[in-house]
């Protein structure tokens, strides 16, 4: 079995990957529902730039992070000024880096459900005397959540598999950035570390494939129209 | 007047359009599919704009473009009977009847009309087709419409579910005195709900 450092790793890396795909939930949901339902001019650029951390190097992803939240930097300095606090060799910046690069993941498996809901279901409410909220509450959210959720749990194994842009930002601190592929990558460097290297990355597959297994049987459940609640 | 519709609409390549002055009852649009007939409904419904004209029911205006007025659907009180029943996937019937509804006093009157009393605890997909159209027909009289839009209400129906489709309608028509605009291609139907028959 793990020791406990290697549990310690183990726990910093889902408190990593629950707080990125908590705090991106938000976001990646409102982007979806743009990119489904809204048209505008400049979409297909947003939509881009969404997908970007998908095909652009971590390693690039990490540097821009890093110019971002440098205390000189826009986001760095402002944190600085009115909050006191820096992200830089922080976990709170691994989940920063971790959330950024489940964004597109999460969007994508969030447009699709979304655009999986009957728009004719939509209107029959809007006669039934519901206004735009009111659908939205009633039957857009409840008839995308699967998607959502499957979206969700999608983000969160991406996260904790996060390897480059965090290395990059935050650095390999442990205890505190060094989360299951960076501590793998460490032992990797150390003679004699097979064992460690073996157990964490049984771990890193083992959390992956739950986290795949329920995204999957989620959006099983979108396919055959069904709901959670 | 019940309705009173003069629309103009351009439809990919063809023009939808209709003059039409109704008074009490059950007015029919009768006419070949594919004529734009579910369009007019849409446009009185407020779900589909049309390109100029006016459209008034029981001396309502919903739509008028020479003075921008356009009522969104949600205010217009259409109880609007689709084509396919559009039940809610995941609500039970019971909560697909109240979705319109301000609070269940109608409910039991209705539901009795309309002979659901047994489905309420229902999911939709567990319906037939007969039961999920009175469900549909049962949720758009509980949203205190203020006129009813029937789209081909009796297709797609067995022969005995027809006939209990159509008495519920009749019910409707001369119980609830609501002016009715209903869409069918068939002659029998048109000859036996309407008050009048509008061919399109």
């Amino acid at each position: 079995m793990l020791t406990a450092a290697e549990w310690g790793i183990v726990a910093l890396s889902l408190k990593v990957g629950g707080v990125a795909m908590a705090a991106v939930l938000p976001i990646a949901f409102a982007l979806a529902w743009v990119l489904a339902r809204v048209r505008f001019p400049g979409k297909l650029l947003l939509d881009a730039v969404v997908h970007l951390p998908l095909v652009v190097p971590p390693v690039v992803t990490g540097w821009v992070l890093l110019l971002a939240f440098a205390p000189a930097g826009p986001l760095g300095g402002w944190l600085e000024r009115w909050f006191g606090v820096s992200v830089l060799f922080r976990w709170t910046g691994a989940a920063i880096a971790a959330g950024i690069m489940a964004l597109p993941l999460m969007v994508r498996a969030m447009r699709l459900s979304i655009e999986a809901v009957d728009r004719r279901l939509e209107s029959a409410a809007r006669t039934l005397g519901a206004g735009p909220t009111r659908v939205f509450w009633t039957l857009t959210l409840p008839l995308s959540l699967p998607g959502v959720l499957a979206g969700a749990v999608l983000g969160f194994a991406r996260s904790i598999g996060e390897f480059g842009a965090t290395i990059t930002f935050v650095s390999n601190v442990p205890g505190e950035t060094q989360t299951l592929p960076l501590a793998i990558y460490s032992a990797l460097q150390q003679p004699g570390a097979e064992a460690t290297v073996w157990r964490l990355s049984a771990m890193s597959v083992g959390l992956s494939l739950i986290a795949l297994l329920v995204s999957e049987l989620l959006t099983r459940r979108v396919r055959r129209g069904l709901h959670v609640l | 007047m019940s309705f009173e519709i003069r629309v103009t609409k351009r439809l990919g390549e063809a023009d939808v359009s209709l003059d039409l002055t109704a008074g009490e009852g059950l007015t029919v649009l009768f006419g070949p599919s594919g004529i734009g007939k579910t369009s007019v409904l849409n446009m009185v419904a407020g779900l589909l704009r049309p390109d100029a004209g006016r459209i008034a029911v029981a001396g309502r205006m919903l739509f008028d473009d020479a003075d921008g007025i356009d009522v969104a659907p949600e205010r217009r009180r259409a109880g609007y009977v689709f084509q396919e029943p559009r039940l809610f996937p995941h609500r039970r019937v019971r909560a697909n009847l109240l979705y319109g509804a301000a609070d269940e006093d109608g409910l039991a009157a209705t539901v009795a009309m309309l002979g659901i009393g047994h489905l309420l605890d229902r999911w939709p997909r567990t319906l037939s087709g007969g039961e999920a159209r009175r469900v549909a027909i049962g949720r758009a009289l509980l949203s205190d419409p203020a006129f009813l839009l029937l789209d081909e209400p009796l297709s797609s129906l067995d022969r005995g579910r027809r006939g209990e489709i159509m008495d519920a309608i009749l019910r409707v028509r001369d119980e609830a005195g609501l002016p009715i605009l209903m869409v069918t291609h068939d002659p029998d139907e048109a000859e036996r709900l309407g008050t009048r028959i509008v061919g399109v």
